[in-house]
């Protein structure tokens, strides 16, 4: 059955895109049908971060608006052949998405994929309220700081109350994805540790993803990390991240590609 | 500070983020997490108001402040002017001035557009009139 999967988080700029890009890269490599659906509305950019904004003809908008069909707007990855993307607009006018028409859309969607993933505008607004409105499961990244953790629970509180589940009176799937976390300098107490967020924000933890410079080089050339065949540390985590949505139970750990005293003088990679 | 100090210098920010975080959130929770209260609240609020006057759910806005001592319930109502209406309840006597659109509605010479179809086209016309209630608590 198909599951929406809105990414939300309140705060901007904490990693919905690239946690978008990179877990739909990871669910789609295991072969499922998946989708992602660009919500932030005159700020787009999850094509650019897939490498798809020369492909762009068609977007949300026109889908929603029913100038074009929804076929006409998906753009498939050429690497991944399960792998699609519904483009937003670069028009700035937010107020084009409508309850009905995003409602539409997403029922279209849910007969051809298996995952639909929604890439939430930053914010509490409209936008980001439009996003997560038919979740079925929802993914609230967050940094370890403190302006990112409150925002979060400011979301967490809207994914209780504003979306279609919630409103039915059923209970919204809510997952903690903590983003550009740097393990050294948490044990150090320079930065929340994954212990106080979750302690925080008390909701299941799907993945803890490092800081690495990794993540700028690939929406630098516009390939998600999660598409290399030799993952890197954010890209493991990231597809440890996407085999737990699927209900596999791993271990947690902060994967690594720091290289330590040891590493450094051999000049090998440290697990 | 001497050398060893230096060294062993903490930076050790993270339990105060800790801690500051756990007392807002923990004030927050109860001011939004009531949201479901805040969101009732307004659906209660729209209902009442609008047997009186023509208002959009949008012309309510309610916000929760808690300070420690006295925690405040804004709630702002828009209504168009010529339903202005002016409600206060830190007055020692709530009073409530309602002016009858009817009767203040200039009338017109029997050659202009019919007096009901005057109705909107005013409130259309009409600056928004604000209406603030403030309702203070002890926290
Ligand atoms: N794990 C990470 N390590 C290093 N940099 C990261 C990591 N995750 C995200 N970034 C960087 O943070 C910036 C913001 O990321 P991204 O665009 O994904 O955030 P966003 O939440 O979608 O932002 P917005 O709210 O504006 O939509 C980007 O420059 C990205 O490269
Ligand atoms: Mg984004």
């Amino acid at each position: 059955m198909a599951k929406v999967l809105v990414v939300t988080s309140g705060k901007g700029g904490v990693g919905k895109t690239t946690s978008t890009a990179a877990l739909g890269v990871a669910l789609a490599k295991g072969g499922k049908n998946v989708v992602l659906v660009d919500f932030d509305v005159g700020l787009r950019n999850l094509d650019l971060v897939m490498g798809a904004e020369r492909r762009v003809v068609y977007d949300l908008i026109n889908v929603v608006q029913g100038d074009a069909k929804l076929a006409q707007a998906l753009i498939r990855d050429k690497r991944i052949q399960t792998l699609s993307l519904l483009p937003a607009s670069q028009t700035r006018d937010k107020d084009a998405l409508t309850d009905e028409g995003v409602a539409r859309v997403i029922a279209e969607l849910k007969e051809k994929f298996d995952w639909i993933i929604c890439d939430s505008p930053a914010g509490i607004e409209r936008g980001a309220t439009l996003a997560m409105r038919h979740a079925d499961v929802a993914i609230v990244v967050t940094n370890p700081e403190v302006s990112s953790v409150r925002d979060s629970d400011r979301i967490i509180g809207l994914l209780d109350s504003k979306t279609e589940k919630a409103e039915r009176g059923e209970h919204m799937d809510k997952h903690l994805l903590l983003t550009r976390y740097d393990a050294a300098r948490a044990e150090r107490g320079e930065m929340l540790k994954v212990e106080d967020v979750l302690e925080i924000l008390s909701i299941p933890l799907l993945g803890i993803i490092p800081e690495s410079e990794e993540v700028l080089r690939a929406s630098n050339v516009g390939a998600p990390v999660t598409l290399s065949d030799t993952p890197s540390a954010p890209a493991r985590a990231y597809l440890d991240a996407a085999r737990r949505l699927n209900g596999e139970a791993l271990e947690m750990t902060v994967p690594s590609d720091r290289k330590g005293l040891f590493g450094k003088l051999f000049g090998r990679r440290a697990a | 500070m001497n050398l060893i100090s230096f060294f062993k210098r903490p930076n050790t920010s993270a339990p105060v983020a800790r801690e500051r975080l756990k007392l807002m959130l923990a004030h927050e929770r109860a001011a939004f997490g009531a949201s479901d209260v805040i969101a009732l609240l307004q659906d209660e609020i729209v209902a009442v108001i609008a047997k009186h006057f023509p208002v959009e759910p949008e012309a309510i806005k309610i916000r929760m402040d808690r300070g420690d001592a006295i925690s405040t319930l804004e709630v702002e109502v828009e209504i168009p002017t010529p339903l202005c209406v002016n409600i206060s309840l830190n007055a020692p006597k709530p009073e409530l001035k309602a002016v009858n659109s009817e009767a203040d509605a200039p009338r017109l010479a029997s050659s202009g557009p019919k007096p009901d179809s005057l109705g909107p086209a005013l409130a259309n016309a009409a600056k928004r009139e604000r209406v603030d209630l403030h309702i203070e608590a002890d926290g």
